[in-house]
């Protein structure tokens, strides 16, 4: 399977009308998840999310593929 | 500085209270001639219902203010009679752009769709809307405003409220039996009713400089994070009616707002953005702060808050007069109702639960939007600039940019006057849904848009594919609606052929209405005077029809 980069952001159970209502639920959560903590307790927060995100994709290529982009031009 | 525009005078006309040395009773009082105000007393005057509008000045909005104009409130201006005007006067446009330093990272269109009356959205100066209400406000019968009336106290019993109004000719005490309070986001009103609105202030400034030049740029909307010219902060540049372009400077919580406001301060500014050779003017400065915050209830017994006075917004998404003009739409008809007796009181109860839950939306999407904009914290500026630079080339990170969520609609899906679904459809006209619009022939005259013959009263469209093959037992339980004491008119949609009996036929001629409403042979929509669905069925019942216009209208 490719690194999916379409809009892919939705909510079981949940019916949108407009299309930027799912992505923008999402930032607000992940905003939300860092509000009050200091830039290192966040760095921490950050490495805990990713590796638990790396673990439900389960495909190494696909997480490759990921980590490739993200370096990219940084 | 330069002006474009001639500010009109209204004159003070001395009340008949004061002239005659008595008090004066009026069924409705509206305070407030801004665009809120405004409309609401149009809308009444239009039903018929003698209106008084109060307003403590004596010209329309000073600088251009507000100035986009969503398709919604298009579509109400239109049922006002003032839509050509807007659109005819304001500068349209579908299109936005979004810059991250010095690239272009992706552009938006609003109106995607096509065979839509109205763009996503125009600009045009506070100033001419109020202009062209107030022109359509004189035209009205029943419709009366007086200017240089200040309200200076309010009381209110169980079946009246009670003004004390200041004019230039000494005080009057007015009495009426429903106040409309429009009088904008300070509401003095509100605050002489010892009323709460509950929100947060953001600690951010703004400059706005509107700027008179002749430019090419495209008509677009375009938004900088962190451009070169601006460094750190944001910009928006916008173009209005007569050369004017707005330009919104992001300047942080320590800008001084005097200095700031200064020619010598705000020229510098804008030649670093346009480059030095080109000639501009300009006309209006203003620095801006906001809050997002909303009263509890907009409905207080005798007293009803619209507009700025009853929520605010910040001013990315254009949600300010948008949905304030909706807060009108969705009273006037309610409103009416009761004081015509056909509704209870209790139907009032659904203007707040209706339009506060339009009033979170909006705040929740443009607290959203300056969360984006303003990153709070160093990580949350590292996600936003992570977005930005993704969003190039990626097109879910594209999806995630905010510069605004550009006023819509909201869908009152979780309202008590929808009759829930009892069929299957597909597309998105649920009930509660601000219906879609479509071109239409209409062989019995009328204007080539569905939405120009719903609003006003109660509407079935009833859908065949051909009309001239409507049974006539049909056509008569259609016609028959419009009886009761809450009359419905039926609209007969076809693909083709003329529906008998006198009833409206609108042909849909590129068969878009079926698309957008789901329609098979036999689908019945309930239509609400704010152009909102009630209910839907796949058969014609009239007994389910009166059952959900009682729903609707608080009787059941």
């Amino acid at each position: 399977m490719a690194l999916n980069t379409q809009p892919n952001l939705f909510e079981p159970g949940k019916r949108y009308f407009r299309a930027f209502s799912p992505g923008d639920d999402f930032y607000e959560a992940l905003i939300d998840t860092h509000r009050d903590l200091s830039d290192a307790q966040s760095a921490m927060v950050n490495a805990r999310l990713i590796l638990l995100l790396a673990n439900h994709v389960g495909d190494i290529s696909v997480l490759r593929e990921a980590m490739r982009i993200a370096r990219e031009g940084v | 500085m330069l002006s474009t525009f001639r500010y009109p005078k209204f004159d003070y006309i001395r009340p008949p209270e004061i002239a005659e040395g008595r008090d004066g009773h009026y069924p409705v009082i509206v305070v407030g001639a801004g665009p809120v105000g405004l409309t609401t007393a149009i809308d009444f005057a239009r039903q018929g219902q003698k209106v008084l509008l109060v307003d403590n000045d004596d010209t329309v909005s000073i600088g251009s203010r507000g100035v986009c104009y969503a398709k919604r409130a298009l579509e109400v201006l239109d049922r006002l009679g003032c839509g050509d005007e807007m659109v005819a006067k304001g500068v349209s446009w579908n299109v936005g752009r979004t810059f991250f330093r010095e690239e272009e990272v992706f552009s938006f269109n609003l109106c995607p769709e096509p065979d839509h009356h109205r763009p996503g959205m125009i600009n045009l100066q506070q100033y001419y809307l109020e202009d062209y209400l107030i022109k359509r406000a004189r035209q009205l019968p029943g419709l009366e405003m007086r200017f240089k009336h200040n309200v200076i106290g309010v009381t209110q019993g169980a079946h009246a409220a009670t003004l004390r109004i200041e004019t230039p000719d000494g005080a009057c005490t007015l009495t009426t039996d429903w106040l409309v309070v429009a009088d904008g986001a300070r509401s003095p009103i509100r605050t002489m009713l010892g009323l709460d609105i509950d929100g947060k202030i953001f600690m951010d400034r703004f400059l706005i400089a509107d700027v008179v030049m002749k430019a090419d740029f495209p008509t677009e909307r375009w938004f900088w994070f962190d451009p070169p010219f601006h460094p750190n902060q944001s910009v928006l540049l916008h173009r209005q009616a007569d050369n004017v372009w707005r330009i919104d400077f992001q300047l942080g919580w320590g800008a001084d707002p005097e200095t700031e406001k200064k020619p010598e301060n705000v020229i510098p500014r804008i030649k670093a953005m346009l480059g030095d050779d080109r000639a501009f003017e300009l006309e209006w400065v203003s620095v801006y702060t906001f809050q997002c915050r909303r009263m509890n209830r907009f409905n207080h017994g005798r007293v009803l808050f619209v507009g700025d006075a009853a929520h605010q917004v910040s001013p990315f998404g254009a949600r300010g007069a948008n949905s304030g003009i909706q807060d009108a739409d969705n009273l006037v008809w309610k409103l009416k109702l009761v004081m015509d007796g056909k509704a209870p009181a209790t139907l009032l109860d659904s203007y707040t639960d209706e339009r506060g839950f339009a009033a979170d939306e909006n705040i929740m999407n443009s607290t959203r939007s300056t969360d984006f904009i303003t990153p709070k914290s160093a990580v949350s500026k590292t996600f936003r600039n992570a977005v930005l630079d993704l969003a190039e080339h990626h097109p879910f990170a594209r999806a995630l940019v905010n510069s605004g969520r550009l006023s819509v609609p909201s869908f009152l899906v979780e309202s008590r006057l929808n009759t829930p679904d009892g069929d299957d459809f597909g597309g998105s006209m649920v009930p509660g849904a601000p219906m879609d619009d479509a071109p239409v022939a209409a062989p019995r005259g009328g204007s080539p848009w569905l939405l120009g013959h719903l609003g006003d009263g109660f509407r079935v469209l009833y859908y065949v594919d051909d009309a001239d093959g409507l049974p006539p037992a049909t056509a008569q339980a259609l016609a028959a609606l419009a009886d009761g004491p809450i009359p419905v008119e039926a609209l007969v949609v076809a693909a083709r052929g003329t529906a008998p009996g006198g009833l409206t036929t609108l042909l849909d001629t590129h068969a878009r209405i079926k698309a957008r409403y789901d329609l098979e042979p036999g689908t019945t929509y309930l239509a609400r005077p704010d152009q909102h669905v009630a209910a839907r069925w796949r058969k014609l019942d009239a007994a389910a029809i009166r059952a959900a216009l009682a729903r609707a209208t608080c009787n059941a």
